[in-house]
């Protein structure tokens, strides 16, 4: 079970925390002048790398609020939280 | 003396208290210390239980969790635990166990039969036999299967004891407290840090109670006691780490009641789940021993060479009298040795290999022999070797085998760490770490005991630097002595089976089989043989199995790899994985504050997400469908009420408010003017249809929206979502208050005449309170609000209390003469009136034009999953649409689920068009009708087609989905 840092509340039990999918995916500003390709990409198109994922957790069972978190998706190991609205932060070149 | 195989002295038993206890109806006697396994060997009882396919006699293997054969039912009845390991379970006085997977009795099993038959039951049989007629796998193959492989039966009492969990964090986590964890601890805890030893067994010590062993000049259980003694480390006995998962987080299961009777347990828990989550952890789990391959390798009396040492060590007992010793490493040289010393005799010492420089101290040693076969009818009486091209026929009744060492690497490679196989020792060891741990001593391949102490105080002392703490520097672990690898099997050449998985009944003939069969790769493997797959997962045989595989293949063990070791390390009982969330406390149950009075009126319920609702109330002698026809009579003809407080109810306030529902719901909001209500509908973003009700605005920049009751939470977390991630600057805020309002919906054409004496300062009167608004005021002495809105189609209105206000008011209607309806006939009603409930009418495929609402959806504004409507696929006219359906026999009542279908009888594949998603009785047509969801069946009424379900083929007739008042002439009463 992984352990979370809320920014809020500190570090607790992911079963506390909501799972929210990728993040920084933009609702579109005018959906009607999208072309269906382009919409079914913004409804259904999901990235699954292997590597850091920027994804998005909500405290369900604390403070109720959403965050960013970058989480490598083979060790787990949570890179970085930060606040939504705010850009994916650049982290350094690693092997891992 | 307990037992003829009990040695006079030594041990670390308690022979001051003789216990009784109780196998398979015979009374035996054992000591405080013992293990039910090492008791029976005291006893001399070799026969402990039948294998899982053959049913072979099977005796004790080995002294630990990896024992494959001795599996008991403990106290059978309420206290009953199937599958222990007797090499576990600490005896007690009044103890009683039963061997498992017998049938009638352990001596005379008829099973064993299915020795005679096992060309069946050879590698992946159930893909192979069995399979015609199919109509026989229900009736006879598994029926018989099932009585004669298995284990014990699962109990069919509750179980009567407690459980618990416990939550802790620790600085560091030692898992295993032989020498390598004690010095691991000891150095670690001296540091400051917040250390835990767990150890799986009642006593810690690990391998320095299996032998003669010194630290120094100190006798090594000596040495663990005053190691044990000076540190500050949090000590675990009887705790066993099962699983190791993300983030250093493990799970042991302490057994807090080993060791006593049910009488003795005294209301303890019998155990307890720690979840543990540890900045460091220190893997110090040891080693198995590795089986040697070899015909007849599963007689009882053929056991691990290193369980003899540690039966005679840790219980005084010497499990035979007359030994045959196989060495597949230098280990069972000891092990021999100890043998002898204490009065058994060896007849012979075989060596696998050629090459040995062990001390065999005067024993004789058959050096390069291969092992034949045994004999014996139950237990061994002897084992045929070949030496140098001649066979030898030794006459022993125990034959003590050791083909090497496995590192016991399950929770590192749990930890998602990668083994690495080492050639040199030829085993698999830690390679590369995934998570903050390390393994030491003989789990990390380390088996010298200087080493393993050196290497273990490292890692303390590692660690405690790492977090911080002020750790005294340590002189560098020495180097490893030369590697002394043991043997790998090979095919034998004879017939007779040899076991791999003893637990199992997976043979080296099975793995050669598998092989020839194509499977290649040790998934494979373990999938067509069930290789490593029964209750103790292959501690025993995994090694074994994929080396066979390897030599098979023509490849080197470290290309074939291993299967995945997978949480938990040894079987965890589920009463402990539940804790205390069982009965009442498995699901809490939300109650409205009614809930005592449905009680009491005898109402019969249904969960509806956390709730349990009223579903009706039976009066004497009625039965479901009556009781739902009056309750529903009473709402068309007088007054009904029902407890609708579950609805959920969420306060939306701010300024962009109205501007926020406008986004979340298909339809406007900007028009509905103060004290004004209107239905709404919510999709998901892909234009689906995910929740519905009734939102009211009760002030300028101020609604109350009302949600189904068991999506109330999933639209409140929706909102906030939204919100929180998408639209941040708009100026709202929701606050959940279903549970601040208790809920009363009185309906039908007598509910103003009942409402009317309860209120003073609203005006019921149609023209002055219309169809869907609300008013303020007194309602029975409490503040409270009125909502004009109907969901059976009768005049209605929906009263909203402060929740504990709610009950009298509600007992003031049922007093005046309403009749209380639950949630059945409300279902009735509304269906009648072609209303949808959420769950029922969609499945997270139906949009708001499937279900006929387009006229709501709103074309002059945007909102979630507006733009997904005008995907292609939802204008297809095929999509599947609500209709109504009357059986052409107006007596049934169809099956919801039912298909729809064109004809009842078709060829296969059966176009399916749709099904029926809400059928009930009608009190009012005095019929069956149902709702439904088919193929283009807004342009299909008036057709016939069928509706399929087990209970049989109806003939029904589309029609529109409103039965009941389809002009609304009643909704004013």
């Amino acid at each position: 079970m992984m352990r979370i840092e809320c920014p809020w509340c500190g570090g607790r039990d992911e079963t506390e925390f909501h799972y929210g999918g990728e993040a920084h995916i933009m609702r579109p500003e005018n959906p009607d002048a999208l072309s269906d390709e382009a919409w079914a990409d913004y409804l259904f198109m999901r990235a699954n790398p292997k590597g850091v994922h920027a994804e998005r957790w909500m405290h369900a069972q604390g403070c109720r609020r959403w965050f960013n978190v970058l989480r490598h998706t083979v060790s787990h190991e949570v890179v970085a939280v930060y606040p939504m609205g705010t850009p994916r932060p650049d982290l350094p070149e690693t092997g891992a | 003396m307990t037992g003829p195989r009990r040695l006079p002295n030594g041990g670390r038993i308690d022979r001051s208290r003789v216990l009784s206890f109780c196998f398979d109806g015979r009374r035996y006697t054992g000591y405080p210390g013992d293990t039910l396994a090492s008791a029976l060997l005291a006893n001399g009882v070799r026969l402990v239980g039948r294998s899982f396919k053959y049913h072979r006699p099977r005796g004790v293997m080995t002294a630990g969790a990896e024992e494959p054969n001795a599996l008991v039912l403990l106290e059978p009845g309420r206290f009953a635990e199937p599958n222990l390991r007797a090499t576990e379970i600490e005896l007690y006085d009044g103890l009683v166990a039963e061997s498992v997977n017998r049938w009638p009795s352990l001596r005379v099993d008829l099973g064993a039969a299915a020795g005679l038959a096992s060309g069946l039951f050879v590698a992946g049989f159930y893909y192979k036999t069995f399979m015609w007629p199919p109509s026989w796998w229900n009736r006879v193959y598994a029926p018989v299967i099932r009585r004669m492989a298995g284990l014990a039966r699962a109990p069919s009492e509750p179980d009567p004891e407690l459980y618990e969990h416990r939550h802790v964090h620790c600085d560091i986590l030692v898992v295993g407290a032989g020498p390598a964890g004690i010095a691991a601890a000891h150095a670690a805890a001296a540091s400051g840090a917040h250390v835990i030893l767990a150890d799986e067994r009642p006593r810690p010590g690990g391998t320095l109670l299996d032998g003669p062993a010194w630290v120094g000049d100190e006798e090594g259980a000596a040495w663990a006691e005053r190691m044990l003694a000076e540190m500050s480390a949090q000590v675990l006995p009887r705790s066993t780490a099962f699983g190791y998962y993300d983030h250093n987080f493990v799970a042991l299961a302490e057994r807090l009641t080993e060791g006593l009777s049910p009488a003795e347990r005294g209301g303890r828990p019998r155990q307890r789940v720690w979840h543990i989550r540890a900045r460091r952890v220190a893997l110090a789990t040891g080693a198995h021993e590795r089986p040697l391959v070899f015909p007849g390798n599963d007689r009882p009396g053929v056991m691990l060479a290193g369980a003899v040492s540690a039966y005679i060590h840790r219980y005084a007992v010497l499990p035979g009298g007359r030994a045959v010793f196989l060495a597949g490493d230098d280990s069972v040289y000891a092990a021999a040795r100890e043998f002898a010393r204490h009065g058994g005799e060896v007849a012979a010492l075989v060596d696998l290999r050629t090459d040995s420089a062990a001390e065999a101290n005067g024993l004789l040693v058959l050096r390069g022999a291969v092992p034949l076969r045994t004999f014996g009818r139950g237990a061994v009486t002897g084992i045929e070797v070949e030496v140098n091209g001649t066979r030898r026929r030794i006459a022993c009744d125990m034959v003590a085998m050791g083909g090497g060492w496995n590192p016991a690497v399950h929770l590192f490679s749990q930890s998602r760490g990668t083994l690495r196989w080492d050639d040199e020792s030829r085993m698999f060891v830690p390679g590369l770490s995934a998570q903050a741990e390390r393994s030491v001593g003989a789990a990390g391949g380390r088996f010298d005991l200087e080493g393993c102490i050196a290497q273990g105080a490292e890692a303390g002392v590692t660690f405690a630097c790492e977090l911080g703490f002020e750790a005294s520097a340590l002189s560098a672990t020495p180097a490893a002595p030369a590697a002394q690898p043991g043997v790998l099997p090979v095919p034998p050449k004879s017939q007779d089976k040899a076991f791999v998985d003893f637990q199992n009944d997976v043979t080296a003939a099975d793995v050669a089989l598998a092989r020839r069969e194509g499977m290649q790769s040790v998934e494979h493997l373990k999938r067509w043989t069930t290789l490593g797959m029964a209750t103790d997962q292959g501690k025993t045989s995994n090694i074994n199995g994929l080396a066979l595989m390897a030599t098979g293949l023509g490849r080197p063990p470290a290309e074939v790899g291993h299967t995945t070791f997978r949480p938990p390390y040894t079987p965890v009982t589920f009463g402990a994985l539940a804790g205390r969330h069982v009965g009442a406390l498995a699901d809490p149950v939300c109650r409205t504050p009614m809930q005592d009075w449905h009680e009491t009126a005898g109402a019969v319920f249904e969960p509806v997400g956390q709730w349990l609702r009223a579903r009706y109330y039976p009066q004497l002698g009625e039965n479901m469908r009556e009781a739902v026809a009056r309750e529903c009579r009473a709402v068309r003809e007088g007054a009904g009420i029902l407890d609708a407080s579950t609805l959920g109810k969420i306060d939306i306030r701010g300024s962009d408010a109205a501007e926020f529902l406008n986004r979340i719901y298909v339809n406007g909001w900007k028009t509905l003017g103060v004290g004004r209500c209107r239905y709404g509908l919510m999709l998901g973003e892909d234009g689906m249809v995910f929740d519905d009700g009734v939102t009211t605005r009760i002030g300028e920049h101020r609604y109350l929206m009302t949600t189904t009751s068991g999506n109330a939470a999933a639209v409140l977390e929706w909102l906030e979502t939204w919100l929180q991630t998408e639209w941040p600057t708009l100026r709202v805020y929701c606050t959940s208050v279903t549970e601040q309002w208790g809920t009363i919906t009185v309906s039908g054409p007598q509910a103003r005449a009942l409402v009317e004496p309860l209120v003073e300062d609203i005006d019921l009167d149609p023209a002055a309170f219309p169809f869907m608004s609300m008013r303020e005021g007194w309602i029975g002495g409490a503040p409270g609000r009125i909502f004009r809105i109907a969901f059976t189609g009768e005049l209605s209105y929906e009263l909203n209390l402060p929740w504990r206000q709610a009950l009298p008011v509600w007992q003031r209607l049922v007093e005046a003469g309403a009749v209380p309806y639950g949630t059945e006939a409300m279902h009735v009603l509304r269906a009648e009136k072609g209303f949808i409930v959420v769950g029922h009418e969609t499945d997270g495929t139906v949009t708001p034009v499937d279900l006929g609402m387009e006229r709501m959806v709103s074309s002059r504004k945007d909102f979630i999953g507006r733009r997904s409507l005008a995907r292609p696929d939802c204008l297809r006219p095929d999509r599947k649409q609500l209709v109504g359906l009357l059986p052409e026999d107006p007596l049934e009542v169809l099956q919801e689920g039912a298909q729809i279908l064109e004809a009842p009888r078709a060829a296969a594949p059966v176009p399916m068009l749709g099904h029926v998603t809400s059928s009930y009785w009608s009190a009012a047509m005095e019929r069956g009708f149902a709702l439904a969801l088919v193929r283009g069946g807004r342009s299909r009424h008036g057709d016939q087609v069928w509706a399929s379900a087990t209970t049989g083929d109806s003939l029904v007739r589309i029609v529109d989905p409103v039965f009941y008042d389809p002009e609304g002439t009643r909704l004013d009463g």
